[in-house]
């Protein structure tokens, strides 16, 4: 059974191609039980194949399909590889990616281009399980440009408004930088082991490469730099928030839940080579310490309830990274499912907010949503209660194990741990605040919700992502094979007990700001200090400015410049001075006979002068 | 009997050719023209003859028996093409078909 590994992108391919070929001609529902079927198919293979895997006892499996390639010593097989680390991505994508779907049944139900949006998600998944299952490096470059491509197609989806087609390009852009250097890691890599396949690459680096080899810290530094793109982390997190174009349900399942999580498997699934550059590692630490700090600023500030997620997914991706960079990759595998849970279950509630209210995404202009919206309310509580860490729930198992192992590595491990608990302060804050002004409160909508929007379709995938938000903490992950084990670092309890009432205090600050008015936000915002800061947060930070600014404008300008094109005069010119011969030889040509023959008479005199002559 | 001595001949045909030449250069009435190229036609056959004697091969008879017939063909196919030419200008000055220039 574990040999039909092969079928679970083959069953979205598949998808994907009916879906394609027949151009939108076959009715809604086909497309549905198409679309969501066959990622429901994959699932329930991946989930037959994971129980077989783990009752085997074997720490990897291998299927070898074909060789994709064979030049050289070069053959990157299409192969796929299993092992703890994979299973738990492939059940995460096969399974929220699912009930994503399922829910997009219901949420994309007016939309004309319905078939369309399907035949993405599916090639997404498809792609999106390339990518983590590949044994190569090239394999999981082809997912990972392939997510690339979805999400460029789904962001660009509503493509009439140019917005959302900017949006999309600046997606593709932005993340294309951080390709172009992981393109240039696997590069290094080959020409240096000789091999991509993941394995063989890694075991050749730990016995070529000593720790803090030159080689070890390039390549890895090259292979960050394609992981901040994807997982939008500093200095290349400025396409997220824009990401929000899309539909509801893809920023559920691509920009929270799946792809930009895929920064974060490269690096674990490369952590060997991490380890062999401990600077590097210590630098996706700091990366993910700053990430999550300055988004969770800037969520504060945010009034648009999709913009306020996206911003705490970079934040959560942030704490991945910590995680990562402290060397605790199952902690940080572990955060990556929790988050996948819990904040596509937040995402595809405020999809429901948004439609019951009929497009509305400004949080100021909802309010008193409690009683009239039941299934995202509860959505939404348990969602965040997960999202801040509260106690027993999935976020604050994972979270939990960041900090603990963020406070046991020497160093900078203490400003990890402190920066951290101030993120999880954040959160509270940003969290509660979103959840405070959208379900209490006074009602501010322009078109107050008649009933919720949603039928089975759509709440049964919510309350099962409740029950996974509420209990994937318990879940037990099979990874300790993959990364060896740690040994197990402890706080003492009075640490422990603050690390919980901080978030506790962020959630009180929230409770007193927005619910029952204690404070006044007016009052806070009175200074034209706290003005200003609101601006800058507000404006993430005004890196989209600084990027303008030093990036876009001098390509603009440079392209302005050139309008003329400086390079193409030398072909022009060339294209001028044989018009200008033509212009002259063609006056030659007068059509008269006799003018032909005297030439041909001239010529033949001339030919034979010099012949006489020489 | 005195042969001719071969600049004779050679300077003939050389004359030939030239007056065929000009007629060709200036004649408007393309039956002229015609005419005119006939003319340049015998001198080289004329050429090849005097040659021929003058070194006592057969070659030259051979090439001028060959200009005759390409000279008889040529006539064939000019006359044709004049014929056509009359009745579509109405015309034989040769300047009227000087359609195709540049």
């Amino acid at each position: 059974m574990q040999d039909l590994i092969w079928l679970l992108p083959t069953y979205p391919v598949l998808g994907f191609f009916v879906l394609v070929l027949t151009a939108g001609r076959l009715p809604k529902n086909i497309v549905a039980i198409i679309g969501a079927g066959s990622v429901g198919l994959s699932f329930f293979t991946a989930v037959i194949i994971a129980t077989q895997f783990l009752s085997s006892g074997e720490n990897y499996f291998i299927k070898e399909v074909w060789t994709w390639m064979a030049v050289g010593n070069f053959s990157p097989g299409f192969n796929f590889y299993l092992d703890g680390l994979s299973l738990v991505m492939m059940l995460v994508i096969t399974g929220v990616g699912f009930l994503i779907h399922l829910y997009a049944t219901g949420y994309m139900a007016d939309d004309p281009s319905y078939s369309r949006f399907f035949s993405y998600m599916n090639l997404f998944v498809a792609a999106m399980l390339m990518l983590v299952l590949g044994d190569n490096l090239v394999v999981l470059y082809l997912g990972w440009e392939g997510v690339g491509l979805c999400s460029y197609l789904l962001i660009g989806f509503w493509y009439i408004n140019p917005d959302n087609g900017y949006a999309a390009r600046k997606a593709f852009v932005v993340t294309r930088v951080g390709d172009t250097a992981m393109a240039l890691g696997l590069f290094l890599l080959f020409t240096e082991l000789d091999t991509l396949n993941i394995q063989d690459m890694l075991y050749a680096a730990e016995s070529e490469w000593e720790v803090g080899n030159d080689l070890a810290v390039a390549a890895a530094l090259l292979l960050l730099g394609g992981a901040v793109g994807k997982s939008a982390q500093l200095p290349l997190q400025t396409w997220l928030p824009d990401a929000m174009a899309g539909p509801t349900p893809i920023s559920a399942l691509i920009h929270a839940a799946t792809m930009v999580t895929a920064g974060v498997y490269l690096i674990a699934r490369t952590h060997i080579l991490f380890e062999l550059a401990p600077s590097v590692q210590e630098l996706v630490g700091w990366v993910g310490l700053i990430t999550l700090l300055m988004a969770g600023f800037i969520a504060l500030t945010q009034s648009d309830i999709k913009r306020i997620l996206a911003f705490s997914t970079m934040s959560q991706i942030g704490y991945m990274f910590l995680a990562l960079g402290v060397g605790a990759w199952s902690a940080g595998i572990f955060h990556l499912m929790t988050h996948a849970f819990f904040k596509a279950l937040l995402f595809l509630a405020s999809g429901t907010v948004i439609l019951s209210l009929h497009h509305e995404q400004n949080i100021f202009k909802m309010g008193a949503l409690r009683q009239k919206l039941p299934v995202s309310f509860f959505s939404f509580l348990i969602g965040s209660l997960a999202l801040t860490a509260f106690p027993y729930t999935s976020g604050y198992f994972s979270k939990d194990e960041i900090l603990i192992a963020a406070h046991g590595l020497e160093g900078p491990g203490i400003i990890f741990f402190y920066g951290g608990v101030l993120g999880a302060f954040l959160t509270g804050i940003y969290t509660f605040r979103l959840f405070f002004i959208v379900f209490f409160g006074d009602s501010n909508a322009a078109h107050p919700p008649e009933k919720e929007y949603g039928g089975w379709n759509m709440n049964g995938p919510l309350i099962l992502l409740m029950i996974l938000s509420l209990v994937g903490g318990f879940i037990a992950v099979p990874l300790d094979p993959v990364f060896g084990h740690h040994e197990e670092h402890h706080v003492s309890g009075l640490l422990h007990g603050f690390m919980i009432a901080v978030p506790l205090v962020g959630i009180a600050i929230s409770f007193l700001f927005f619910y029952t008015k204690t404070f006044s936000v007016e009052k806070l915002m009175s200074n034209t200090f706290a003005q200003t800061l609101h601006k800058f947060w507000n404006n993430g930070w005004g890196f989209d400015w600084l990027y303008d600014r030093f990036i876009v404008f001098p390509f603009l300008w440079l392209a302005r410049i050139n309008r003329a094109d400086i390079v193409d005069g030398f072909y022009t010119l060339i294209v001028e001075i044989s018009r200008t011969a033509n212009v002259m030889i063609v006056k030659t040509q007068t059509g008269y006979l006799r003018w032909y023959a005297l030439s041909i008479a001239a010529g033949l005199l001339l030919l034979i002068t010099i012949g006489v002559l020489l | 009997m005195e042969s001719i001595p071969v600049e004779h001949g050679l300077i003939l045909a050389a004359i030939l050719f030239s007056i065929g030449l000009i007629g060709v250069l200036t004649r408007r009435n393309i039956v002229f023209v015609l005419m005119s190229l006939e003319i340049m036609l015998n001198a080289g056959g004329l050429a090849f003859i005097v040659g021929a004697s003058r070194w006592g091969h057969a070659e030259g008879q051979i090439m001028f028996l060959m200009i005759l017939t390409l000279a008889a063909a040529e006539v064939a196919v000019g006359l044709g093409l004049i014929i056509q030419m009359f009745r579509r200008y109405k015309t034989v000055d040769i300047n009227v078909l000087s359609e195709m220039k540049g």
